[in-house]
């Protein structure tokens, strides 16, 4: 029982990182149509820029600077390949986004070379003890930070103008045009929020409590895994997604434990496989209507 | 004023969707543009809004101006702040959106300082709107739909409107009641350029009229004379043609006289 406790805990903690990814992915979806395959190399980057950087100016101060850096990547990326093919198919940006993927995570992963390093200073292998129970800090903080961030794109996307734009975008372009709303600004901020989430989850996903492994092409690998999470959650539903990625987190880590480390990697996909036959748009994503 | 000159537009590489279209909308005026299914006119509307880009279409000659500004290049969103904004065919409501979230939409091409005056004005003009407030758009009847699309729009202050069919697929009596609200509307100082089929209600709101055939202006003039112009009546208010051959006679008749027609532009300023 204290072992299911823990698991389930570990696995809402992973759950909360891959709920953060995920959500970026959608974000970007609805506000573009794109698959964004070049979710990894964010992550990447802003762990890359906490490694570089916390020596000089430490550790909460490269965190920052690792969030910011991966938003901002998202931007520029946004800014200077795909606005400027406002009318291309979104197949074609979503392969162009496999290419900026390859380029980044390559690049990175030259820099890094051998060195596979940690980088959740503040959290990382000081696990808590809870009665019987072994907690790892890690995933705790990670549902604390994760709920905070949810929590708030979610009144935000709900109340603010910037959430009534990107609704109105993702469900009738033409008709927000028409409005008044700047097409190109609710793009623009939504690969900064995805960026900028994609720089929050990669602090808790770089640990050894996490991963077992620092920063490397295996954190790409991992962030891969909020993929299954937004097509699972249903990939233009935003409550999906947290709900893909808590599936996803807590299947994790039920399997790693109860069958094996190798087959929790495809006892997501196989749920997801599933989850898809059931209900082919997913959990909670709108049906395909097509008008005729 | 919002003055077309000489518009040329083509989708992709295929023939001109417009040609040589001329037009003149006054600050204070109602234009309706008639003609039937593919005579340009969505696409004149597109032209002005900004949108045609969305459809592939460019501007392959002559201009659009408000005022003494050209818009033909800018994007949507900046006309919408010179004034400039358009009721799309279909209604096309953020369905998902509560009636409220949509009007607040309307108002996000207007400064704050609009946005107060703007909901004021939409829920005089339509009450209905208040009160189903927090139901979901998708769920309202087609007549409420459309009320709420020309609220969404009123919500910035326009000075031009651009109504494309509002009386598409509605009961003849809530067409009546569009056609009454356009006049409200019109007489609370915002020009009006209306797109329609249904050449009785466009006719009865506007001050001019504009009739587009296979992409260029066949007729033009006040909507008293369109109304008593022969081939309007035949053709747009079910007149009175004998028979098909007699139609089609005086249809070609129409077509070698359409240079004479021109006689009607002389509103043009």
């Amino acid at each position: 029982m204290e072992t299911f406790v823990q698991l389930v805990v570990n696995g809402l903690g992973k759950g909360a990182v891959f709920a953060l990814l995920a959500l970026g992915f959608v974000i970007i979806f609805k506000a573009t149509e794109v698959v964004n395959f070049a979710h990894g190399s964010l992550v990447l980057f802003g762990g890359y820029l906490v490694v570089t950087l916390r020596d000089s100016i430490g550790w909460a101060g490269a965190a920052i600077v690792g969030v910011v850096g991966a938003g901002l990547l998202a931007l520029v990326v946004e800014r200077l390949l795909l606005s400027r093919s406002k009318l291309a198919d979104p197949f074609s940006l979503a392969l162009l986004t496999i290419g900026v993927d390859v380029i980044v995570t390559e690049e990175i992963v030259r820099r890094l070379g051998v060195s596979l390093p940690f980088i959740g200073d503040a959290w990382d292998a000081k696990p808590i003890q809870v009665g019987g129970i072994t907690l790892f800090r890690t995933h705790l903080v990670a549902l604390v930070v994760a709920t905070v961030l949810i929590t708030l794109f979610f009144l935000a996307f709900r109340y603010s103008n910037w959430g009534i734009a990107m609704r109105a975008q993702a469900e009738n372009k033409e008709a927000a045009a028409l409005v008044g709303i700047r097409s190109g600004r609710v793009t623009a901020t939504a690969w900064l929020v995805a960026g900028l989430l994609a720089g929050v989850a990669v602090l808790f996903i770089a640990t050894q409590d996490f991963s077992g492994a620092g920063l490397s092409r295996g954190t790409h690998s991992i962030a891969l895994a909020a993929f299954p999470a937004a097509i699972l959650g249903g990939l233009d539903s935003t409550a999906g997604a947290v709900a893909g990625g808590i599936t996803v987190g807590l299947v994790d880590a039920l399997a790693t434990h109860y069958v094996s480390f190798a087959f929790a990697k495809s006892a997501v996909f196989l749920v997801m496989l599933v989850v898809l036959v059931v209900r082919p748009s997913g959990l909670f994503g709108t049906r395909e209507t097509t008008r005729v | 004023m919002l003055t077309v000159r000489d518009l040329t537009v083509r989708y992709g590489r295929s023939v001109a969707a417009l040609h040589g279209v001329d037009l003149d909308v006054s600050d204070d005026g109602v234009l309706a543009v008639l003609g039937g299914n593919g005579a340009g006119k969505s696409t004149l509307l597109r032209t002005i809004s900004g949108t045609l880009r969305m459809h592939r279409g460019t501007v392959a000659g002559g201009e659009v101006r408000y005022g003494s500004r050209r818009i033909d290049q800018l994007d949507p969103a900046a006309i919408v702040r010179l004034g400039v904004v358009g009721v799309p065919e279909g209604r096309q409501v953020f369905a998902r959106m509560t009636v409220a979230e949509n009007l607040r939409a309307g108002a996000i091409g207007a400064p704050a300082s609009a946005r107060a005056e703007g909901q004021r004005r939409v829920h005089e003009l339509f009450p209905v709107l208040a009160e189903r407030a927090s139901q979901r758009a998708g769920l309202l009847s087609g007549g409420e739909q459309q009320m709420l699309a020309i609220g969404r729009a009123l919500m910035s202050g326009p000075r031009l409107l651009l109504l494309d069919e509002p009386s598409l697929g509605l009961a003849p009596k809530i067409v009546e009641r569009i056609g009454a609200t356009i006049r409200e509307i019109h007489a609370q100082g915002t020009a009006v350029v209306l797109v329609e089929q249904n050449a009785v209600m466009a006719l009865a709101v506007a001050d001019h009229a504009v009739v587009l055939e296979v992409g260029g202006v066949a007729l033009a003039g006040t909507a008293a004379e369109l109304s008593a112009s022969e081939d309007v009546q035949r053709l747009y208010l079910g007149g009175h043609a004998e028979s098909d051959a007699a139609a089609e006679r005086q249809a070609a008749e129409a077509r070698s006289q359409r240079a004479g027609v021109r006689r009607l532009t002389r509103w043009g300023r």
